[in-house]
């Protein structure tokens, strides 16, 4: 591969030095979590550092991670990249973006955890910051599209190849998602920030920050997917079950991640609960495609164990690479994301929701999710890319191994006890959780504790990870070895069906979003609403 | 599209699966009025304080029942104590004269998002006596996770 080989690792480099920052700020909250007498445990430390871990991790490291596989893609399999020097423009603009934010933060001027939610007001730059990093996106958006659209001019007809497939739908929700953000950050909290306007609706604000912040969760997730369907299986001598199944999956994403924004808000005031039951059934809706792609990707493996000699119902599981880290990593993320699968569809139910909401269950669910069904895939993933992209082949091979082993042990031990203690009441995202001495709150601290210790092993997992990338590109320089993305199982008949018509089905997303949010939207802002002056308590 | 038929039987399977749990919802939704709080009613924060009801928070009794009127404020929520009593249902009014805070009562499904501008509302009954906490639970700045409150059921006298 050599289109755009230099975009993918200047990004994908961004993404690991993120991850690296983002890392630290997390064993540092493990460890007050603990409840550990600490010489530097403050609760201003604890509130910048989880600041920063919320903002490196689920919005620096995930987007540039991403804008990376996306050239990644179009390269190894249109074999072009247009305007490469509106990539670099891309770059850029996003970095600016995270300094500034990551600066922002680190001052201590901008501890407004990663939601931002107003009235709590970060410093101006904090905006500005998310914003470039938004405007670099953006433009990374317009050259995929540009790449696609000149490929497409000169294929008439032909199917796209899966990974683009679902790169694009990456965009596309992006796009959608965006929006959002878009009117909350520029249109609201920048003037608001800068002291142009005095006031902002802290409900409104919240509405448009969730119409981007579900979506999200798919421009997370669907390029995890992407490697799931279309690289892990060829990386392991195996097919994608279905070619055809699988784009029907992409669109339904793009379909469905959007409307569904008003389930983070169940318990909000101002918003009736009619479009709150709507919201649910959507959301019930987007479960859809995880289900499908649970079969057809454990599908694909078994066909690899088959292939090595497995006859039984399940012995194919012991024929599967389970030492190859890109396996593995995958392997865990899967197991893990349906975990993660069945308490969202808990945090989804409508009134069962109060039971969970605002408690530790939350983090525990998002570090399923995104925390290990994306970001250990992305991990993963990178064992197999960086030989690829570089030439240099993977050293430090046993930590390479242990690391995804690790991970999962860590965040299980994490992730469960976050769970249970959210049922027993616990809320999320606080520095102690004594309580001033509630006898009920002492019930928590056990569980606390192991989760702290489950955070202290992820630490040192991300550390194998970080050791073993720069170990690799220090070492001698070798062949790099071919790209293949993984070959359908039945050969599809090369013509681009209703499913890659991405102009029509962003049409009918769209037209979901309006009737998802015009009618919630229009009465909020029909609502007397006094509106909120910024507060900065930290 | 030809999809492998163990494919086929576990996508029903699946459909089957949520459109039970999207009924299960709807019926309890529509049936028995199962929903989330979601109390549409704005008031000025700049006059919380001073010029409503929140100015004077407390527990108040009449003939549609218990009221608790709660001001959630960076980091305290008055009042600090609270006295129900048992078996009744009881209205919890809450607002904020600030930022935006959670009022959860631990070990029980009243659970909202408190916002500055709006009033919530969540109605609940205790059946037994007993001693329950409140918290915060929605990040409000540094003494976020010092701001409680208590709440005792009693038997009615």
């Amino acid at each position: 591969m050599t289109v755009g080989r230099k975009l993918v690792l200047a990004n994908f480099w961004v993404a690991v030095v993120a991850f690296g920052l983002a890392a630290i700020m997390a064993v540092m909250q493990a460890l007050a979590r603990a409840d550990a007498e600490l010489a530097i445990r403050s609760p201003k430390l604890y509130y910048v550092s989880m600041t920063a871990h919320g903002v490196l991790m689920a919005l620096v490291f995930t987007t540039f991670f991403i804008m990376a596989l996306g050239y990644f893609a179009v390269g190894a399999e249109l074999k072009r990249l247009e305007t490469p020097s509106w990539g670099w423009a891309s770059f850029f603009v996003s970095l600016v973006g995270t300094i500034l934010t990551t600066l922002a933060i680190l001052s201590g001027s901008s501890t407004v955890l990663y939601t931002f939610y107003p009235p709590l007001q970060a410093h101006p730059l904090f905006y500005v910051g998310a914003t470039l990093l938004v405007v670099g996106s953006w433009i990374w958006c317009a050259v995929m599209i540009r790449t696609y659209l000149a490929w497409r001019a000169g294929m008439a007809g032909e199917a796209v190849p899966l990974s683009v497939h679902g790169m694009m739908v990456t965009v596309i929700i992006w796009i959608l998602a965006t929006a959002g953000l878009a009117v909350e950050v520029v249109g609201m909290l920048l003037p608001w920030s800068f002291g142009f306007v005095e006031k902002v609706d802290p409900i409104v604000a919240r509405t448009f920050f969730w119409w981007f912040g579900h979506p999200l969760t798919y421009f997370w997730l669907v390029p995890a997917y992407v490697v799931w369907y279309t690289i892990l299986p060829g990386a392991i001598g195996g097919r994608v079950f279905s070619d055809r199944l699988t784009r029907v999956v992409f669109i339904l994403f793009v379909l469905f991640s959007t409307p569904v924004g008003l389930h983070h808000q169940f318990t909000d005031p101002g918003i009736s609960s009619g479009f709150k039951l709507l919201h649910t059934i959507t959301t019930y809706a987007i479960l859809f495609p995880s289900f499908v792609t649970a079969f057809s990707v454990i599908a694909s493996f078994e066909l690899v164990g088959r292939a090595k000699g497995a006859k039984g119902l399940f012995d194919w599981i012991g024929f599967l690479p389970w030492k190859d880290p890109f396996f593995a990593s995958v392997a865990l993320a899967m197991l893990t994301f349906a975990i993660g699968g069945f308490g969202g569809a808990i945090n989804a139910a409508y009134a069962m929701n109060a039971m969970v909401k605002n408690t530790s269950w939350i983090q525990g669910h998002f570090h399923l999710t995104v925390g290990t069904a994306v970001a250990l895939t992305f991990m993963g993933v990178s064992y197999w890319m960086l030989p690829r992209l570089t030439g240099y082949p993977v050293r430090l091979r046993a930590l390479a191994l242990a690391q995804p082993y690790l991970w999962f042990f860590g965040m299980m031990l994490f992730s469960i006890p976050s769970h249970i203690t959210g049922i027993m009441g616990m809320p999320r995202r606080v520095y102690s959780a004594a309580f001033q001495g509630s006898e009920v709150a002492a019930s928590w601290q056990f569980l606390t504790t192991v989760s702290a210790v489950g955070g202290v092993i992820l630490f040192v997992s991300s550390a194998f990870w970080l050791a073993v990338l720069v170990v690799s590109v220090l070492g001698e320089k070798g062949e790099r070895p071919p790209i293949e993305f993984a070959k359908p199982l039945t050969p599809v008949a090369g013509s681009a069906g209703v499913w890659d018509r991405f102009g029509l089905w962003t049409a009918v997303a769209a037209a979901l979003i309006v009737i998802a949010y015009a009618y919630p939207i229009v009465h909020l802002l029909s609502l007397t609403r006094f509106g909120s002056s910024p507060f900065k308590p930290f | 599209m030809n999809v492998d038929l163990y494919e086929r039987f576990w996508m029903w399977t699946a459909t089957v699966l949520l459109v039970a749990f999207v009924l299960a919802i709807v019926v309890s939704a529509t049936v028995s009025a199962v929903h989330p709080p979601s109390h549409t009613e704005t008031i000025d924060p700049a006059r919380v304080r001073t010029e409503s009801e929140f100015a004077h928070p407390g527990v108040f009794e009449d003939e549609n029942g218990v009221t608790v009127v709660v001001l959630a404020a960076l980091y305290q929520f008055t009042p600090q104590t609270i006295r129900v009593p048992a078996g009744r249902p009881v209205r919890f009014r809450v607002t904020s004269p600030d930022v935006l805070h959670g009022f959860q009562i631990v070990g029980t499904n009243a659970n909202i998002v408190v916002a500055p501008g709006y009033v919530s509302e969540v109605v609940a009954s205790f059946p037994e006596p007993g001693e329950y906490l409140i918290v915060c639970n929605e990040y409000c700045g540094l003494s976020h996770h010092l701001m409680q409150a208590k709440l005792l059921v009693e038997n009615a006298p």
